[in-house]
């Protein structure tokens, strides 16, 4: 199957500078925001858009404000996927409850992934509400899940794969549907 | 990898493997909800046809932190005293629903005899076969040994350490278990004790045999491991007396003073205090005794994961 560039590398770090705008005004400031990425690629997208808030936003401290969350062991299909790898979760903050967490990930598809990470969210505790941003939004939900910051809307079919390439975990920034 | 009997099972990066795991598990301890879901609705049983407190206690509360239902099977007060066998024991067990099999037993390779039966469809953990081996023990030792002395290779592994295990060998299954991980994981291991208790097929397993423990200890080493005399596994004298085993292979207070302060002292429990460690040695900062049966949930953890989680990968 012939491959096609969706976004290239300034398209992706447009979306990321946009997504980070759409989440402090949304949160009416970067007061008491968490972003958590889900590993792998989610990790250097909350990286970015945590980056690129502290460009506009000096005050806002990285290191108190932002993690990872490893969902492997809250996911339905252990069983049926081949294993994977199960990575450190860092949340750096002792209490959430006042926290507005921002979960970023890649590509949101059928919803799976994002309902892992709200089961292994509560295991470290409440907070105060939780949001999510994704890359890609390629639709095929099979939960009632949605993203409230999306990079760009991608209607595929169910046989088309997305792959996102970022300079922190592959030779060339870009997403590609194949 | 269905079962897990013998570390000949787990390849070095199985290994390695496991251990980076068992870090990850040891840190849901300090989550606020300390359960994971992902062995929710499956059923562990604890076959254990010998005495246990930390081994039986420790894989339970990892199988309960992964959230399986856990059965307690012990030979005492069961129908094995009315004579029923291993094998209708475990149908009776799978008839239930069990899954997976948590096995203690006083004969070598009765875990082995289970995983390879017709009659068993089970997930087989050796959790400690006569005098053969106790894998998860292994384990939860090199995650101990690694978490205290860190390690100096990127890979994550024992390279450069020198480990000594100090006393009854030839009935130990933790010193087989252990000399074999933890060379598999870089580690040069030694063997201490006396004649009697160091049997004669022991040299292939170690680097290095010694029988008095003075002139080992003269030997720089990073971890001192001492064993416990199974004084119940001994049909026949193989120690003139227990104060006489004391004075030659103990770890008294005089031996530890005389070890450098960096020097990491293990035991895997039950000890016998003041006969093959001292007590206030057994307490002293040095010694890492309780960080391994902490370890010990972590570890195991990582090994119901890895058999159950993923049993339907192709791994």
């Amino acid at each position: 199957m012939s491959a096609r560039t969706v976004l290239d590398a300034n398209d992706i770090n447009r979306a990321i500078i946009r997504i980070s705008h759409e989440i402090v005004e949304s949160n009416h400031g970067t007061d008491n925001l968490l972003l958590l990425g889900i590993p792998t690629r989610g990790v250097f997208l909350a990286d970015r858009i945590a980056k690129s808030i502290k460009l506009n936003y000096p005050d806002f401290d990285l290191s108190s404000s932002v993690g990872k969350l490893d969902v492997t062991m809250f996911r339905d299909d252990l069983s049926q996927k081949p294993s994977r790898q199960v990575e450190a979760t860092i949340i750096p903050v002792a209490d959430m409850a006042s926290k507005t967490v921002v979960l970023v990930d890649d590509v949101l598809f059928s919803g799976r992934t994002i309902r892992a990470a709200l089961d292994a969210l509560v295991t470290f505790g409440r907070p105060k509400a939780v949001r999510l941003a994704v890359l890609i939004d390629r639709g095929h939900r099979e939960l009632p899940i949605r993203a409230d910051f999306v990079g760009k809307n991608l209607p595929t079919s169910l046989d088309e794969r997305i792959r996102v390439k970022l300079t922190e975990s592959d030779d060339e920034q870009s997403v590609v549907i194949e | 990898m269905k079962h897990l009997l013998s570390i000949d099972d787990l390849s070095y990066h199985d290994a390695i493997e496991l251990l980076n795991l068992g870090n990850e598990m040891g840190s849901v301890n300090k989550r606020e909800v300390k359960k994971l879901p992902a062995l929710s609705g499956r059923t562990v049983a604890n076959l254990f046809f010998e005495d246990s407190t930390r081994t039986k206690i420790s894989f339970e509360i990892a199988a309960k932190r992964l959230s399986a239902d856990v059965v307690n099977f012990t030979a005492k007060g069961s129908s094995v005293s009315k004579g029923e066998s291993l094998k209708d024991t475990v149908l009776t067990l799978e008839a239930m629903g069990v899954e997976a099999l948590i096995v203690r037993h006083n004969s070598s390779g009765a875990a082995k005899t289970i995983a390879d039966s017709d009659w068993s469809q089970s997930t087989v953990i050796n959790a400690g076969d006569g005098t053969h081996e106790h894998p998860t023990q292994a384990l939860l030792d090199a995650l101990t040994i690694r978490n205290k002395l860190g390690s100096g290779a990127e890979s994550g592994d024992l390279s450069g350490l020198r480990i000594l295990i100090v006393g009854d060998i030839m009935h130990s299954r933790v010193a087989r278990s252990n000399a074999k991980l933890l060379r598999k994981l870089g580690a040069k291991v030694f063997f201490c004790g006396p004649p009697t208790l160091l049997p004669n097929g022991a040299s292939p397993l170690v680097d290095g045999i010694y029988y008095d423990l003075d002139e080992a200890l003269s030997d720089k080493f990073d971890v001192v491991m001492m064993l416990r005399i199974q004084l119940e596994r001994m049909s026949s004298k193989f120690i003139p007396s227990q104060v006489e085993y004391a004075d030659l292979y103990g770890l008294t207070e005089s031996r530890f003073n005389n070890l450098s302060s960096n020097t990491v002292i293990m035991h895997p429990g039950p000890m016998n205090r003041g006969l093959e460690i001292a007590s206030a040695v057994a307490d002293s900062p040095q010694s890492v005794i309780t960080q391994q049966v902490t370890n010990g949930v972590a570890i195991r953890m990582a090994v119901l994961y890895r058999l159950l989680a993923q049993e339907g990968s192709s791994k």
